[in-house]
């Protein structure tokens, strides 16, 4: 499979908005691995899993209540990875988590883990880009594409800075704020996706606050495409079952094809 | 800048380096420290780092800010000569009084040089995280003196054994939201102020009450604390004619620690930080990221942090400031763990013996003297007592009457 960055350019050529869904990895307990293929066969052009922490500074109430349960399932990273290895999506993945587990395991240990599961790039919210220099160096590497956050306050000239570095895609926080459902998209998000996509060619892609169908298609009307994650882990919290967050995705990917 | 020997782990001096300095630029001690906070705060981090080295080298700024410790906060502190107890246990033991500050701890310190500075900032609004509840009295209180709105986040467990301090708070015009996530102790407390900091930076200040999180916080708490050791060392070298043999001080997050080790870094003056056995972060910690640098932590082998457990409130916390990682891993200071019994018997010791009801926190330090009183016999030792007690009487009360949501605090 063509790298990262390499697929979500060629889907965007072809006129594609890019649909990337977040799941938390342990969370159903057993269930959870379903979500990698039924994400892909929604439409998905990628997508973000996410290794639970116990400490997510970046995550609301609702990512944080599914990491919490897996972690008190017996989750652990090495053993996540082992089963996103026996999946088969046929479209990029996306690693998220927080950088001590990746600095507990080792920075070349934790990206040679990545490529073992057969995944491709790497988000780590905590790693501002002047902390980044051991861990982007394991993995360019190892061929892992390190995506980087761009937040709404961030003078420009720090906007260039980190979208020369960020491999894969650029990720705009789509507002000042942690991960969680908004009932209507801020105005932030539209306004980072231009700020973005005015200084850089690299796949803009937004998450953070981009909670139904209407607002990812309005977001999509400037950036190349949105991360979908608390609206999706909700879901699969009330439910327990991988269904509801599966048919979300599809939902989801109608919106973008209609825009 | 204070030089001082760095010694090996037998005691032998090693080679001369600076310490208590200003950090790197990457806002390191050493190999600790660090920045490492979402995209979204990394503005606002620098903003903080260019105010308060601006406001520090301003006259003006230092001025007003002494004049709060002075006229406000009720400093110097005192020193005080422990006669009956020195006597006991074959030492001479000093207190720096931090408990006599106003709002009963050593936090008021940073508290008013941190709300001066988001006032200088244009910051209508701070928030905290607290664990005792010390640091958000302390908060609440500048809070209150400066017309800041102030919001401040406490585990929930911390909620229900320190139901004293959150009343306080809420009396001094504070919002206490009670952190209902992970352990639901201090370390989610933390957690849950970063969170509010991540979306309200643009009219926020997160005053954060411990030399952790990200450069330049860990610097920048230690420089509004250096007036205790800066205070102790002139109030030592009047009364002894020169430096105590030991300075010794608890640590959870370190504030007190660093505070009166600054004074006495350059001197020959050992140095020993008291941590809580089931939060030593030195004694049982591996290097790791959380809350914003890179220092000793308690985590698991995959990364997870592991929740502490201390009978003190204020010290139930996995990691410890990176400054005080280095100033482990350099030799320069010395990092011990005492058990909560301990810490129990050295508190109802200090009650007895002197007059004076220590917090829980500094009577982690009484009790490793007691502990160490062989190895200390002869010699002067100067212990910072960073808090009173008085907010910890019914938890201890309720302890020694047996009560079981009491007892769920300790491990004996």
């Amino acid at each position: 499979m063509a790298g990262l960055e390499a697929h979500l350019r060629a889907r965007r050529a072809d006129g594609h908005k890019l649909l990337l869904p977040y799941l938390t990895a342990g969370y159903p307990v057993g269930e959870w691995p379903r979500l990698i293929e039924g994400f892909a066969l929604a439409g998905a052009d990628g997508m973000e899993i996410g290794l639970p922490f116990s400490d997510p500074v970046m995550d609301g109430p609702t990512i944080q209540e599914a990491s919490t349960l897996a972690l008190e399932a017996g989750a652990n990273p090495q053993a996540l990875l082992d089963e996103v290895a026996k999946m088969e999506a046929g479209i990029p993945l996306v690693a998220m988590t927080y950088y001590n587990i990746c600095f507990r395991m080792g920075h070349e240990r934790f990206a040679s883990a990545l490529v073992q599961a057969g995944v491709s790039g790497c988000i780590l919210p905590d790693l501002p880009l002047e902390e980044l220099g051991p861990w982007a160096e394991a993995a360019d590497a190892a061929g892992i594409e390190t995506v980087l956050l761009a937040a709404p306050t961030a003078p420009d000239e720090r906007l260039v800075r980190i979208a020369e570095r960020a491999r894969g895609f650029i990720y705009g926080v789509g507002l000042v704020g942690i991960t969680g459902e908004r009932d209507e998209l801020a105005a932030s998000a539209v306004e980072m996706a231009r700020r973005l996509k005015e200084i850089t060619d690299k796949p803009v892609i937004i998450g953070v606050g981009v909670s139904t169908p209407e607002q990812a298609a309005e977001v999509c009307q400037v950036a190349d495409g949105v991360v979908v994650g608390s609206a999706i882990v909700r879901r699969l919290l009330e439910t327990g079952s991988v269904d509801a967050a599966i048919t979300f995705v599809g939902e989801l990917r109608a919106a973008l094809d209609g825009c | 800048m204070a030089i001082a020997e760095a010694r090996d782990p037998s005691g032998q001096p090693t080679r001369r380096v600076a310490v208590m300095g200003e950090p790197d630029a990457t806002g390191r001690f050493g190999r600790f420290g660090g920045r490492f906070v979402p995209e979204t705060l990394v503005p606002a981090c620098a903003e903080l780092e260019a105010a308060f080295r601006q406001a520090w080298s301003d006259d003006a700024f230092r001025s007003e800010y002494r004049e709060l410790l002075t006229g406000y906060a009720g400093r110097p502190s005192a020193l005080t000569e422990c006669h009956n107890l020195s006597q006991q246990l074959g030492l001479r033991l000093l207190l720096k009084r931090e408990d006599l500050n106003h709002t009963g701890s050593h936090k008021i310190n940073n508290v008013l040089g941190q709300t001066l500075l988001a006032r200088r900032m244009g910051k209508t609004r701070i928030v905290a995280e607290t664990g005792a509840g010390q640091h958000g009295v302390a908060s609440a209180t500048a809070a209150a003196y400066f017309g800041l709105e102030c919001v401040v986040y406490m585990g929930e467990v911390d909620v229900t054994r320190q139901a004293l301090n959150v009343y306080r708070m809420r009396l001094l015009g504070a919002e206490v939201r009670p952190a209902l996530s992970g352990s639901r102790t201090l370390k989610d407390a933390v957690n849950e102020a970063m969170r509010d900091w991540v979306a309200t930076v643009a009219n926020t200040h997160y005053c954060l009450g411990s030399v952790m999180g990200p450069h330049p916080y860990p610097w920048m708490v230690r420089e509004f604390h250096r007036v205790i050791g800066d205070e102790a060392r002139d109030q030592c070298r009047a009364l002894l004619g020169g430096d105590p043999d030991v300075v010794v001080a608890c640590v959870g997050g370190g504030s007190n620690a660093i505070g009166i080790f600054s004074g006495f870094a350059d001197t020959s003056a050992e140095l020993v930080g008291v941590e809580p056995a089931g939060g030593a972060a030195v004694g049982k910690g591996i290097p790791g990221v959380v809350h914003g640098s890179l220092s000793y932590l308690m985590q698991d082998e995959y990364g997870q942090v592991l929740e502490a457990q201390s009978v003190s409130a204020g010290l139930d916390y996995p990691g410890i400031g990176p400054e005080h990682a280095h100033l482990a891993d350099i030799g320069r200071a010395r990092y011990e763990a005492v058990t909560d019994r301990e810490v129990l018997d050295a508190f109802e010791l200090l009650a007895r013996t002197e007059g004076i009801i220590p917090a829980l926190e500094p009577a982690h330090g009484l009790a490793w003297i007691v502990r160490a009183r062989e190895e200390l016999a002869g010699r002067t030792v100067l212990l910072n007592l960073s808090g009173r007690g008085d907010k910890d009487v019914a938890q201890v009360q309720a302890i020694q009457d047996g009560d079981p949501e009491a007892l769920k605090t300790v491990s004996f």
